[in-house]
């Protein structure tokens, strides 16, 4: 499947953005993180501008734009529609609890409690809708399993914890607590992309070269003549594959910018104060960011669709 | 409305493509893009038509497959493929905007290009490859069943099928009401063992491809001779003809 750029950025950002509101919340509500206005500010601030700027450049890839409105009236069956209802839904009780939380911290009541837990479910629903968008298209082998909605989830966490660490050394206000939450889901996402890519080597579409024409019962079949001398846009939209060995060399680059750095820079924050602690987490923001970014565009890459089948590819 | 009609479409509108006559002339899709450049969703943009990259939108294109058979030589199978309407149509449901529909009175798929946002995501959710995205009017586009032709009172009864069934000039392509068992269609399919592409997609597809005919093997004079070879080209044009006359 071709990456687009908007939409990689789209689900990086908004996923850690996602991810960041949820740990405040959560975070604020178990009362172990620290109350003080600008950390709380900026760390609101920058979850809003992540996934503002996320769903508006997930609108550039539209033909028409102007028309984005219309995405939200398909709820009943479209992942995509409910994707956009629950995106514009999360902002009014993560929004009024932000503002409780800033300008209102002592007054945490009842209500507040309720409306807190009302947000961090729908940050979590956003993100699983996302998920399903993808997990839903049967088509592509790559995406329509359980690891799909499990991996957004995971890595939108862990982008937003490791956010998180970075906001509260830079602050002054580092925690031993995020950091080893950072570092622990750091491993489960390891985990996962490992047990991920496993999957996806040894596993193909059970549709075949033989089921897609229906030939099957007169021998195997393959591609003779493609209907035109020019590629179309299911071959480039559908068909985009991408050389073994760059997959194997972006797999390493994701294994170790976006999971090993992290976890080895987040460790030693431990053992270290000062300058030098504010650098290492920022360091690992800086890279997850990229590793995320490589394994979203893996992610893509690496999926085939069953109309490659129609167009010379052995298995989809 | 995205969701699929409430009441599944008794009518059935489709095609049924027979894979034993079709001799792959491409005639179908030109007609297909000729009729619908002037039609439902028209039009179906071409970029740099005439230059060295062209691309564009088409509903209907013709592949050819190869299959391989050690025991009866193998076959060349030319393959028309469109949209097959489907009865569970991914592209109607993943929709988010309600743009693509089924129509309840017949089951045609079709695309409002006035509410579609241009997401490609019906695109994506099609294991077939039947939708196109037209890059200059920013909306999806797909075959309509030529809409526009079937019901058209303007035009005499007889032309009132889809282009590319009109057009096909070894007949390998017929249309009408695939949910009615009784209709020639429907016949054809039953007679013929027409089948569904991709089943385990689980789409229902309503067009139907009918599979070539069994070869005839074994047949005496059908047989293949290796063909004797006749003196070579260094030889002058009367040995060569005296070898052809005594060889035959």
């Amino acid at each position: 499947m071709h990456p687009a750029k908007s939409v990689i950025f789209f689900t990086t950002a908004s996923g850690a953005g996602y991810g960041l509101l949820f740990l405040l919340i959560g975070g604020s509500m178990l009362e172990i993180l620290p109350t003080d206005f600008w950390v709380l500010f900026s760390g609101y601030f920058l979850s809003f501008l992540l996934i503002v700027a996320g769903l508006l450049s997930s609108t550039f890839h539209l033909g028409h734009p102007e028309r984005a409105w219309r995405a939200l009236t398909q709820w009943r069956s479209s992942w995509l529609s409910r994707e956009g209802v629950m995106a514009i839904f999360t902002f009014a009780p993560t929004g009024l609890y932000a503002l409780q939380a800033l300008f209102f911290p002592e007054g945490q009541s009842g209500l507040m409690t309720l409306i807190g837990l009302i947000g961090l479910a729908a940050c979590a629903l956003t993100v699983y809708c996302t998920a399903m968008i993808y997990a839903s298209l049967k088509p592509v082998h790559a995406w329509a399993n359980g690891y799909v909605p499990v991996g957004y989830l995971l890595l939108s966490l862990t982008t937003g914890v490791i956010l998180l660490n970075g906001l509260l050394a830079v602050s002054g206000f580092w925690s031993g607590l995020v950091a080893w939450l950072a570092t622990l889901l750091l491993i489960f996402s390891f985990l996962w992309k490992l047990a991920y890519w496993r999957f996806l080597d040894g596993t193909k579409s059970i549709s075949t070269p033989e089921s897609a024409t229906g030939l099957g019962e007169f021998g195997s079949v393959r591609l003779f003549e493609a209907p035109h001398t020019e590629a179309n846009y299911l071959m480039k939209e559908m068909g985009f594959r991408i050389a073994r060995k760059h997959s194997a060399k972006l797999r390493r680059i994701v294994i170790f910018a976006g999971f090993v750095l992290p976890f080895i820079v987040i460790s030693l924050t431990f053992f270290m104060s000062g300058a030098l602690a504010v650098i290492f987490a920022s360091l690992a923001v800086l890279s997850a960011g990229v590793g995320i970014a490589a394994e979203r565009w893996l992610f893509f890459a690496e999926a085939r669709h069953t109309v490659g089948l129609y167009y010379g590819a052995g298995h989809a | 409305m995205t969701t699929l009609p409430k009441n599944p479409p008794k009518k059935k509108l489709g095609l049924v493509i027979d894979l034993d006559i079709c001799v792959g002339c491409h005639a179908c899709s030109v007609n297909c893009k000729e009729w619908n450049s002037g039609g439902h969703s028209a039009p179906l943009t071409d970029t740099d038509p005439y230059g060295a990259d062209p691309t564009g939108v088409w509903f209907n294109r013709i592949h050819s497959f190869e299959v391989d058979n050690p025991v009866d030589g193998g076959r060349t199978v030319n393959f028309p493929k469109s949209c097959l309407h489907c009865d569970d149509a991914p592209c109607v449901t993943v929709c988010p905007t309600g743009a693509s529909y089924k129509r309840e009175e017949d089951g045609i798929v079709l695309v409002n290009a006035d509410h579609c946002i241009g997401c490609k995501l019906c695109s994506w959710a099609c294991p077939y490859g039947a939708r196109e995205y037209d890059e200059d009017a920013g909306v999806m586009k797909k075959c309509t069943l030529c809409i526009d032709k079937i019901y058209n009172p303007n035009l005499p009864e007889e032309s009132r099928v889809p282009a590319c069934v009109s057009t096909c000039p070894v007949g390998a392509r017929s249309f009408g009401d695939l949910g009615n068992p009784e209709s020639d269609v429907s016949l054809l399919v039953a007679s013929r063992g027409g089948y569904d592409l991709m089943p385990e997609q689980q789409c229902r597809p309503t067009n139907k491809y009918l599979p070539p005919r069994p070869k005839k093997l074994g047949g005496g004079k059908t047989d293949i001779q290796a063909l004797t070879p006749v003196a070579d080209t260094s030889a002058g044009v009367i040995a060569r003809w005296v070898d052809k006359f005594l060889s035959a």
